[in-house]
């Protein structure tokens, strides 16, 4: 069997930095999906309290900090990013190891709302799309989780198979906003 | 056009994916004439004013949603979780 060689999803695509903007990657991290089972989200929560220190997120909310975060990821569906899940997790919830499967990265820096405001069709400025905030939507035609992080940051994920393809896009829009700024 | 997602909230057209008139919930009996069954597969009404049809909120969180919209006015009556509409048109 040949050398296998680690590589993340967009290995020598990133780090940029394009006038105050910076898009870097968020790279060997543990996802597990977790899909509560019915009528035991409570449950959930509490072990995900106990174990990682987060409750389980309401829709369109993300829990936790950098490092162990837990986001809202769809229909009876939360990512846990960071921690290696606990397996007492696994009574309340069915679970699915994701690691891998997402491209994750990180846009941070003040022209950062104006980037996704050319990408995204929702609205993700500050006054209603707080810290802890999180929506599934599209970033032109690929479907995304978008969360903010910090004041000025955002996390992207996208498939893995598309991660050339959101440094693309999110690279264009980080140039033209760069552009409109020096204009 | 506009589209609230039970589970989103407000969000633009084309994050959904159009599946076709809600008569798909209304699934007939297996054992019903073959009469009922062409008519469930094949015939559709095509109507200037309220209709009620299937959308996939497929960029988005995925859940298959109940839209009842007029036709003439583009107005949105309303939005329901297909998992909880009724399955008769009402």
């Amino acid at each position: 069997m040949g050398e296998l060689v680690t590589k993340s999803a967009c290995e020598e695509l990133l780090p940029l930095q394009i006038g105050g903007v910076q898009l870097s990657e968020l790279t060997q991290t543990r996802m597990t999906s977790l899909a509560p089972k019915r009528g035991q989200e409570d449950a959930l929560s509490d072990v995900l309290k106990g174990a990682h220190g987060m409750a389980l997120p309401a829709v369109n909310r993300a829990t936790g900090r950098e490092g162990a975060r837990a986001i809202w990821f769809g229909m009876g569906q939360v990512m846990l990013i960071g921690p290696m899940p606990d397996v007492a997790l696994g009574a309340f919830a069915a679970m699915t190891d994701q690691s891998d499967a997402w491209a994750v990265v990180r846009l941070e820096g003040t022209g950062a709302e104006d980037v996704l405001a050319r990408l995204v069709p929702l609205d993700l400025r500050s006054g209603s799309f707080k810290r802890g905030h999180t929506a599934r939507s599209q970033l032109q035609h690929m479907t995304v989780s978008v969360t903010r992080v910090g004041e000025q940051a955002f996390q992207i994920m996208a498939f893995r198979s598309m991660a050339q393809t959101l440094v693309h896009e999110l690279e264009t829009a980080m140039k033209r906003v760069a552009a409109r700024s020096a204009s | 056009m506009r589209l609230k997602c039970p589970v989103c909230g407000e969000r633009d057209r084309r994050e959904f994916y159009y599946m076709g008139d809600a008569v798909a919930l209304q699934r007939p009996d297996p054992e019903a004439s073959d009469g009922v069954w062409d008519d469930y597969v094949h015939n559709r009404d095509n109507p200037a004013g309220v209709t009620r049809d299937l959308w996939y909120h497929e960029g988005g969180c995925a859940a298959w949603v109940v839209v009842t919209r007029n036709t003439v006015t583009h107005e949105i009556l309303k939005t329901e979780l297909a998992a909880h509409a009724p399955k008769v048109a009402s």
